[in-house]
């Protein structure tokens, strides 16, 4: 059989998650409705196709291999508000930066958002992302009370929380249907400030100890560690919670009392389109995590911070993940259940002593479990750490963890993963064979498809 | 699919008994790769090559495959790819003849560079196409320093192999940007049964510290890869020794 080859055209595009590993060629189509959508996945060809936001995911989870993918930017309606109730409709291509810009004046916030406001709706479903709150809160998913989905023979449905479908969409990766819209329950807030406790904790029993004891009382926490730091101060860290400030906290002449929900996030410039690899060595982030620490006030209560420098402060920095150089990053998140606070110890300290240059290592403690069939969080504790992909032997080290993680009934996350060996998946997502089986019958031709999906066979 | 760290997934070896290969399959099971594709004759060391890797825990299947035979490339190599997609492809086989009588025997040099060449022409651009079409894969083509200069030892090697190096990297630009990676490899004077009773070269390496390098390789997607690295430094200055001088060296 002769092999077909495939014509180059303008609109393919060599394509990365936002760790830049892995590039793979696709062609790219930029639907503007849902008819749109509709007949680019009728047409896209036996490569199949896949639905790609804004790129933060870390790994391949919106790269498409030789076949399609759907950039849903372009579906960037908000369709209606209920400023009364709190519920947003909203096509999938929007970001939760432009809710905010949209539903802060009104007196809503989005009810979970990851560490960066530039993930669309529909991916932030497909991944069923968490946020600081999830201790309170639980994922995106459950913050959805209906979504339209295309699913591969073309059809729209309307799917609705409670139902299989829903629970296999939320956290499925996009791999049951595109989604082209959702309606979203909302936080109700007085003001655009958080009121923030930050203390710093000496070592990692003392944290654990620490977020432990307190949690309950805040709807957003966060611990950012030292992984470099060993010794009696391994699993160092800056212990960050904190909430919505209400109007009546804000002290007396206080500027935002006459503009109480003002959302100006501010932006740096980009690094450079290209950075040589090696920066972020041991060394560089040594000092860096020495610095942030000793910066961070040993202890502090009730300090006035704003939405994007408390939930988003890499947002900041566009394209910050141009540092790593050309080889790109891997991000290694992975959860353990709350009884084995031991694995998580030896895991850090293996982290530690292994010398891993990580300096964005955050440390959160998960609420109960989602419903999503894939999705990650579970209850227990969840560490996520950047990692150059440079260093040599992480991929083995990594594997080393993951034996870990699965030993002790914990998981990765899908969205973050670029590497994870599929033999070790099914271990963690007990309900992978109810998700696949729900795949074949939904869309026996993979029109659905992603490196992934390719990579795990999901 | 690659994973983060370029680790192939799914591995097809063209010269499926050759011991560069066949060490670079071993070092890529033993990370991710599980389906291997052993294309070569069919013979007792093929199938005796495909059992070794096998008792890795591979799925390991064969394909025959004969570089001379450039007419049966795009249908023997095209039906791997219908079967799946091929994240790696190692481009392996060839041949070092035997230098004082191919002199004398144009047809048996002819033959070297046939082989080495011209069959590396044809099933590489079967195998480029063929990884175009699924977006994504790294062809691997072992070159050799031999091929960086001519030498009065062995030039009717060096010279196949100089084609095939000028061709892999012709290649390389021409896949930029579609998502295929060409990278290619060169060693030196390696200790395998091609080189047996010969005598040793200085810098002179092994298959494993070859498939070594190809690991690292493909986790920097480089375009070139020098084995060992040295070799690098110490080929940039034999190309510019002076060809009186370069020709009484005892190279």
């Amino acid at each position: 059989m002769a092999v077909e080859t495939h014509v180059l055209d303008d609109d393919c595009e060599a394509i990365t998650g936002w760790g830049r590993t892995a590039p793979t060629l696709a062609r790219v189509q930029r639907p503007r409705g849902h008819a749109e959508v509709a007949e680019a996945l009728r047409a896209c060809g036996p490569r199949g196709a896949v639905a790609r936001g804004l790129g933060r995911a870390y790994g391949d989870a919106a790269q498409n291999a030789g076949g399609t993918v759907l950039d849903m930017t372009g579906l960037d309606r908000i369709l209606a508000v209920d400023t009364t109730a709190g519920l947003v409709a909203c096509e999938a291509g929007v970001s939760l930066h432009r809710l905010m810009e949209a539903l802060l004046p009104f007196g809503w916030f989005v009810p979970v958002t990851p560490g960066t406001r530039y993930v669309t709706v529909g991916g932030a479903i497909g991944a069923d992302i968490h946020g600081k709150n999830h201790h309170v809160s639980g994922s995106f998913g459950r913050h959805v009370t209906a979504l339209e989905l295309l699913t591969a023979d073309g059809e729209i449905r309307t799917v609705v929380p409670g139902t299989t479908l829903f629970d296999a969409t939320t956290g499925g990766m996009g791999l049951t249907g595109v989604i082209l819209s959702a309606t979203l329950r909302l936080l109700p807030v007085e003001t655009s400030l958080m009121r923030v406790d930050t203390e710093r904790v000496p070592d990692l029993d003392e944290l654990m100890a620490r977020l432990d004891d307190g949690d309950h009382r805040y709807r957003y926490s966060v611990a950012w560690i030292d992984l470099l730091a060993r010794g009696a101060a391994t699993g160092r860290a800056v212990l960050t919670r904190g909430d919505h400030a209400p109007y009546d906290a804000l002290p007396r002449h206080h500027r935002a009392r006459r503009d109480p929900l003002a959302f100006r996030p501010g932006r740096l410039p980009a690094p450079p389109p290209y950075v040589p690899g090696g920066l972020l060595g041991r060394t560089s982030v040594g000092l860096f995590n020495e610095l942030w620490y000793r910066a961070a006030p040993r202890a502090a209560t009730g300090r006035l911070q704003s939405l994007p420098a408390f939930f988003h402060p890499l947002d900041g920095v566009p394209h910050w993940n141009r540092i790593y150089g050309p080889a790109g990053f891997v991000q290694y998140q992975f959860v353990v259940p709350y009884g084995q606070e031991d694995t998580l110890r030896r895991i850090v300290r293996r982290i530690a002593d292994h010398r891993c240059p990580s300096f964005l290592a955050v440390l959160k403690r998960f609420g109960s479990g989602d419903p999503g069939w894939l999705s990650f969080p579970l209850p227990g504790w969840t560490l996520a750490l950047d990692l150059p992909t440079g260093l040599p032997g992480l991929g083995r080290f990594l594997d080393a963890l993951d034996e870990e993680v699965v030993g002790a009934g914990g998981r990765i996350y899908l969205a973050k993963d670029s590497r994870v060996r599929p033999e070790t998946l099914a271990a963690m997502y007990p309900r992978l064979d109810e998700f696949r089986a729900l795949r074949a019958a939904l869309d026996p031709r993979s029109v659905l498809t992603s490196d992934l999906a390719r990579r795990l066979a999901l | 699919m690659k994973d983060a760290f370029g680790a192939p997934q799914s591995l097809l070896v063209l010269g499926g008994t050759s011991e560069i290969g066949l060490a670079t399959a071993r070092r890529l099971i033993a990370r991710r790769t599980r389906v291997v594709w052993l294309a070569g004759r069919p013979s007792p060391a093929l199938t005796a090559a495909a059992d070794s890797l096998r008792a890795l825990g591979a799925d390991v299947r064969t394909v025959p495959f004969d570089a001379l035979d450039t007419e049966s490339h795009e249908e023997r190599l095209g039906k791997v790819f219908t079967e799946g997609d091929i994240d790696m492809v190692l481009l392996a086989f060839g041949v070092l003849g035997d230098q004082a009588r191919d002199e004398s025997d144009p047809v048996a040099a002819v033959r070297v560079a046939q082989t080495n060449y011209t069959g590396a022409v044809s099933a590489g651009l079967v195998c480029a196409g063929a990884l175009q079409a699924q977006g994504h894969g790294s062809l691997v083509v072992l070159s050799s320093v031999a091929g960086e200069r001519a030498r009065r030892a062995n030039f009717i090697y060096g010279s196949s192999k100089a084609g095939l190096d000028a061709f892999a990297q012709g290649l390389g630009d021409a896949l930029h940007g579609t998502g295929v990676h060409v990278m290619v490899v060169r060693p030196g004077f390696v200790r395998s049964k091609m080189t047996a009773g010969l005598a040793e070269a200085p810098l002179a390496t092994t298959p494993e510290a070859v498939a070594g390098a190809i690991e690292l390789g493909l986790r920097r997607r480089s375009e070139t890869v020098w084995v060992p690295g040295a070799l690098r430094m110490v080929m940039a200055a034999v190309r510019h020794v002076p060809r009186p001088l370069f020709r009484r060296l005892p190279v």
